[in-house]
């Protein structure tokens, strides 16, 4: 029997309740019944950034991710397929969601299959999909799915009917990208170099004659 | 086991006071907080090396050439020589010359420097920082074993026929350890030599600093220099002490608030918690030392930062002299449980020894007994 696939959901809204949780939760339970028509299980996790703000500004002073980030960054590593969502602030991802990719090694998302989404009040910042989120995850060499996730405040209230190309819509055909890439390809080759076990920050040593040759 | 400070050299202003040192001053106080240093019965004083404000520690051999006029037994070393932008034939000219004058009291630890524009001014590219200091290091080691070398490398000009001059005090190189927070290769590096490795230790997790430790160790048992608990390692430290463990806390926040390096981040609770920094009494920073052991196994070498965020020169010396009060406590309680085959760190002397003797290695110009020139004979 092989593992549930590891699916973890990346929410940076800041309001109790937020609407970017509310996509972030719908986003999620689309690709875990994607992934189940499949037969794909699935071991979900929730990142709200916002239980980490603090100590992401102490991880750009520090260098060190603490405590509870440290867990979170760990599980995004780790993750067989990411769900990110982003609040739109002055025309682009929010602040909090950009740090948090900002502290992330640089090749720990190489490979990893992901979907984008982002809230806002209106539908004129559609396009912050293409210009800001798209961009920032072809650098860190993640997979992006063709289909990104946005919705504005209407959105919740229209749409509903099959066929119809509303929010749901969208919702299933991105979420049907994103279990055809975490459950279909077999083990493309991902990242450059081996993973550490998660109590190992170093993987394979590169020896030292090597290391003199270069 | 030795145990000394390093110092970063740094020109801060005092945030209770809002005063910067002039250059002078932060000089002249890196001079008498070593001589303190000796004073109070520690082993060893570190410098850094930088090469743009607010540091004063360019030029660490003149300031350790110095110091070693003015102290008689404590270990001069380096925390951290740039082997990515210094020259390492400088390096082995330098350091042989300062082993020579101070009878052996020297050491170095190599570093890569983490300042951008500091390689464009030497000439370097930071993005290639690991094969500057795997390189450059490669032909420091030669330079000082090989009476006349001849290499050829990507990074320097090539030398034929160069001897490095003065050699190497009674045929023994200085002892050289590697410092890296989050560089496997540079673990690697020190592994494969049989050198020491240092960790700085005290910006970073205990968790990394006993990854790195167990990478270093494992690998130097790799490379056939002994077992992995006789491998040589070395810890940053961080501490403020005061009598009263609340007047210490009192007294420290502004420091730490304000630090360049951590300041207006978490707090110092917090920091206390994550990192092996200790604001307390003399008996917590006792107790915290010892408890290093626990995740990084019996080890050689304990530095301590302790001139630094500004902190003026009369509360660094006091707070040597507290050091210098639980000093015979820390040194028995890092012997307590230690095994008879873990070594102490390298110093002259026990090279000396393990080299069979000290011999001469003065290389004349023309031999004296074959009438050759020593290019000739290599």
């Amino acid at each position: 029997m092989t593992r549930p696939l590891r699916l973890v959901v990346v929410s940076a809204g800041l309001s109790q309740p937020s609407s970017t949780r509310l996509l972030a939760d719908q986003l999620a339970d689309a690709t875990t019944s994607a992934l189940a028509e499949r037969g794909a299980g699935v071991e979900l996790t929730v990142v709200e950034l916002r239980e980490h703000a603090h100590a992401l500004a102490d991880h750009l002073l520090t260098g060190f991710a603490s405590g509870a980030l440290a867990d979170a960054v760990a599980a995004v590593g780790a993750a067989d397929a990411l769900v990110v969502v982003t609040p739109v602030f002055s025309a682009s991802y929010s602040g909090l969601f950009k740090t948090f990719f900002d502290v992330l090694e640089p090749n720990l998302l190489e490979g990893t299959p992901v979907l984008l989404a982002a809230t806002a009040g209106t539908a004129r910042h559609s396009l912050v999909l293409e210009h800001a989120l798209r961009p920032l995850f072809s650098y860190l060499r993640a997979v992006t799915v063709p289909t990104a996730v946005f919705a504005a405040t209407d959105d919740f209230g229209a749409g509903g009917q099959p066929g119809e190309d509303g929010l749901p819509g969208r919702v299933r055909r991105a979420a049907g990208e994103l279990a055809a890439l975490a459950a279909g390809a077999p083990a493309a080759p991902r990242r450059t170099a081996a993973l550490p076990a998660p109590d190992e920050e170093f993987g394979e040593v590169i020896p030292f004659d090597q290391l003199l040759r270069r | 086991m030795q145990i000394g400070i390093f110092s970063v050299g740094d020109v801060t202003p005092d945030p209770t006071t809002g005063r910067t040192p002039t250059e002078h001053e932060r000089i002249k106080a890196t001079v008498a907080i070593a001589r303190k240093a000796e004073e109070v019965g520690l082993d060893v004083f570190a410098t850094g090396e930088h090469h743009n404000p607010p540091f004063v520690s360019s030029n660490p051999t003149a300031t350790l050439a110095y110091i070693g006029a003015k102290t008689e037994k404590i270990v001069l070393s380096t925390a951290t020589t740039l082997i990515t932008t210094t020259d390492p034939v400088l390096i082995a000219e330098d350091y042989a010359k300062i082993q020579h004058l101070t009878d052996g009291r020297v050491d170095l630890m190599m570093g890569r420097g983490n300042t951008g524009p500091v390689y464009p001014w030497f000439g370097k590219d930071i993005r290639k920082g690991i094969e500057l200091a795997v390189e450059n290091y490669a032909l420091l080691h030669r330079l000082w074993r090989e009476d006349v070398v001849n290499w050829s490398g990507s990074y320097r000009t090539p030398l034929q026929g160069y001897t490095s001059t003065p050699r190497p005090l009674d045929g023994v190189p200085p002892f050289v350890w590697h410092g890296s927070i989050r560089s496997p290769e540079i673990a690697e590096q020190a592994a494969y030599y049989g050198d020491g490795f240092f960790h700085n230790h005290i910006f970073w997790p205990a968790s990394h600093t006993r990854q790195m430790v167990a990478l270093y160790r494992r690998r130097f048992e790799h490379y056939g220099h002994g077992s992995a608990d006789q491998a040589i390692v070395g810890l940053g430290g961080q501490f403020f002490m005061r009598r009263n463990s609340q007047d210490a806390v009192n007294e420290f926040r502004p420091y730490f608030d304000n630090a360049p390096v951590y300041g207006h981040g978490p707090s110092m609770e917090d920091f206390t918690s994550q990192t092996p920094l200790t604001v307390g009494s003399p008996q917590q920073v006792l107790e915290r030392t010892l408890g290093f052991r626990d995740y990084v196994g019996h080890y050689q070498r304990q530095l301590f930062l302790v001139d630094h965020a500004g902190l003026p020169l009369k509360t660094v010396l006091e707070q040597l002299d507290l050091l210098g009060e639980i000093l015979p406590d820390l040194r028995a309680g890092m012997a307590e449980g230690r095994p008879a085959h873990v070594p102490d760190a390298p110093t002259h002397g026990s090279l000396v020894a393990a080299a069979g003797g000290a011999h001469d290695g003065t290389v004349h110009a023309v031999d004296d007994v074959t009438g050759h020139r020593a290019e000739e004979i290599a």
